[in-house]
């Protein structure tokens, strides 16, 4: 009882070091652990995404091109594919469902996507889940100009049912671009949490022949999304054999999975220096630990020497003085748990603009209970050094008058 | 058998160029329980070394120190720390009050470390020296006569066999000073605690039956330098 009034007496003393080295802490925990759960978090829901498919298949190039492209609407298309390569795709007897998507227009940056009507009715972009409309929405017809759009899409631009607006060429968006067809949204989905929720989705005859487009292509798509049969465990090697080994004219991005896990082992740099960077800001934080109470140490050696006098031992001002240090990086880490869910907030509602991937802060990860454990530890040894000149602390000239 | 016994003792210290000031040198000392003894000695002399060897603050460099008992050479520091807490007061001349800390938390702390925090005691310590009403003040809320006062409380507090003062009211003015050695004094002898000051303000002395000449105790041989 008597060591913890002494820790908290002397923490509330030094109210202001504390607080700032209990704030450096924080930043140091809560960068580190936000990087390392965004990190692990984004590796797993990107490679996890595949939006109910198992492939795509499209023009002729990088395979991670294609999976941005079709799956998460980022990046442009690498090109077209015939309609006879849909059908033969779709033909394919290893293949449950094919859905041709074409891309070429946005509305205010946000991506218009053609598709027909199977999307909605036949697949399911997550296990179990098939996309639902809002109460009053329909599906598109595909022989008309409608739309059907995804929730956060349909939330940043206040669209909503009966709501007209004109495409703009192109995948971003330039104000002199618009494209004469007005669209009629007919319906707003359900919030899906995947990148589903930042398209307008149109018929894929809309696109095709949307004024402007070159007439040539208008019975080209751009890629093609696959879902192989459940009973049909070689198909992905055979296609993949077929159209990348054998054939030179498409690409079979298969599995979507692998695709991003190829693209997270390209940025695994990245993750690398932020990792490196946590580590120095947890050295700092530590070392700003030890200053801080080293520096004091000075003006605590009459108050160390006063408690020697009433009888503390060496061992209890030097456990005092650990404890502090280990109080100063558990205060640290209860506020870092507020800095890490500010960071994640924040990168999560970037990545959802960006892809429509939702983060969540609040899933658990390991490294909330060792960046935490990590930290307390590393704030006790940084104790030592100033604990060990508390230890010292020579009572007699302690004591010595001020002058 | 007398509470504190001192035998040969000696103890000199190295400035800072090197040489050598002996300090203390005493040949026996004895003080009984309950008396209350004052040590007359001009500043420099070494009486604040002589109560830190006896409240085993210093160790000395030959000789002994026998309180209640038990011989101070004979024991390891925490066994010192130990007999501080348990059997000695010290009352300082600057107080030495815990800033951060309130007048009950400053006497808690006196107790803590050798029998065992007794808040209703510590209180009654507190109202004792006239300071009830002021448990949950901070010494520098307090006047330096008040601050005193709750230095004396906790030099009590752990029921000590002997109490230190060290020119206990060498900050205070003529008429705090007499009525703060008179409350030292009466609480030591309501305590059963011997009384060892020291100071040199003759009024201060004049309060004592017996008072001891340090010069004459310590005798620093020719040519060595009293710090």
């Amino acid at each position: 009882m008597t060591l913890y009034l002494v820790v908290f007496k002397s923490l509330r003393q030094h109210a202001l070091s504390t607080v700032v080295t209990a704030l450096s802490i924080a930043l140091a925990g809560g960068l580190m652990m936000s990087v390392w759960a965004i990190k692990d978090q984004s590796d797993a829901t990107f490679t996890g995404v595949n939006a109910g498919f198992d492939a795509v298949l499209g023009a002729r190039g990088s395979r991670l091109q294609l999976v941005l492209n079709a799956i998460f609407n980022l990046e442009t298309s690498p090109g077209n594919l015939a309609w006879s390569d849909f059908l033969d795709i779709q033909q394919n007897p290893n293949v449950e469902l094919a859905v041709p998507i074409a891309v070429g227009d946005n509305y205010y940056g946000f991506r218009i996507v053609g598709t027909t009507p199977d999307l909605f009715g036949k697949s399911e972009y997550a296990p179990g889940k098939k996309f639902s409309l809002e109460p009053g929405g329909t599906w598109f017809d595909p022989l008309r100009r409608e739309a059907v759009v995804g929730s956060f899409a349909a939330r940043k631009m206040h669209l909503k049912p009966g709501d007209t607006f004109h495409p703009y060429h192109g995948l971003i968006f330039n104000e002199k671009d618009q494209h004469s067809e007005t669209y009629v949204v007919v319906g707003v989905l359900k919030p899906t949490n995947t990148p589903a929720d930042q398209v307008i989705w149109i018929p894929l005859a809309g696109i095709q022949h949307m004024s402007g487009h070159d007439p040539k292509f208008a019975t080209d798509v751009s890629a093609v999304l696959v879902k192989l049969k459940a009973d049909s465990p070689l198909a992905g090697f055979q296609m993949d054999m077929m159209y990348n080994r054998q054939g030179n004219r498409l690409t079979f991005a298969w599995p979507i999975g692998a695709v991003m896990a190829e693209l997270f082992d390209k940025i695994s740099w990245f993750d690398r220096v932020l990792t490196l960077v946590a580590y120095l800001v947890a050295i700092v934080a530590a070392a700003s630990i030890l200053a801080s109470i080293y520096n004091s140490m000075n003006e605590r050696r009459r108050e160390i020497a006063i408690l020697r006098t009433l009888g503390a031992r060496r061992i209890t001002i030097f456990t005092a003085v650990v404890l502090e240090a280990t109080s100063i990086s558990a205060l640290g880490m209860f506020i870092g748990f507020g800095v890490y869910f500010a960071i994640f907030v924040v990168v999560a509602d970037i990545i959802r603009a960006q892809t429509g991937v939702v983060l969540n802060p609040f899933k658990f990860n390991a490294i909330m209970l060792w960046a935490p454990a990590a930290f307390i530890v590393l704030g006790a040894l940084a104790g030592i050094v100033p604990a060990i000149k508390a230890y010292r602390v020579d009572v007699a000239q302690g004591l010595a008058p001020v002058t | 058998m007398a509470l504190l016994e001192i035998s040969q003792l000696k103890k000199a210290f190295i400035t800072p160029d090197g040489r050598r000031h002996m300090v203390i040198n005493m040949n026996r000392f004895t003080l009984a329980e309950e008396v209350q003894v004052a040590l007359q000695g001009e500043s420099g002399s070494g009486k604040t070394t002589l109560l830190n060897l006896i409240a085993g603050l210093l160790k000395p460099d030959a000789g002994s120190i026998t309180i209640a008992g038990q011989a101070m050479s004979a024991l390891s520091e925490p066994q010192r720390d130990r007999l501080r807490a348990t059997t000695i007061g010290y009352i300082f001349q600057a107080f030495n009050l815990l800033q951060g800390y309130t007048c009950l938390e400053n006497v808690l702390l006196g107790m803590s470390f050798g029998p065992g925090a007794d808040q209703p005691l510590a209180e009654m310590l507190l109202n004792r020296v006239g300071l009830g009403k002021y448990l949950g003040h901070y010494p520098r809320q307090l006047s330096v006569g008040q601050q005193q006062r709750v230095a004396v409380a906790r030099a009590l507090a752990n029921k000590p066999k002997l109490v230190l003062a060290d020119e206990p009211t060498g900050n205070l003015d003529r008429q705090n000073a007499l009525k703060s050695l008179a409350l030292i004094r009466e609480t030591c002898r309501e305590n059963g605690a011997a009384l060892l000051l020291v100071s040199h303000d003759r009024e201060i002395l004049s309060q004592f039956q017996q008072v001891r000449a340090f010069e004459q105790i310590n005798q620093i041989p020719k040519g060595e330098v009293g710090l």
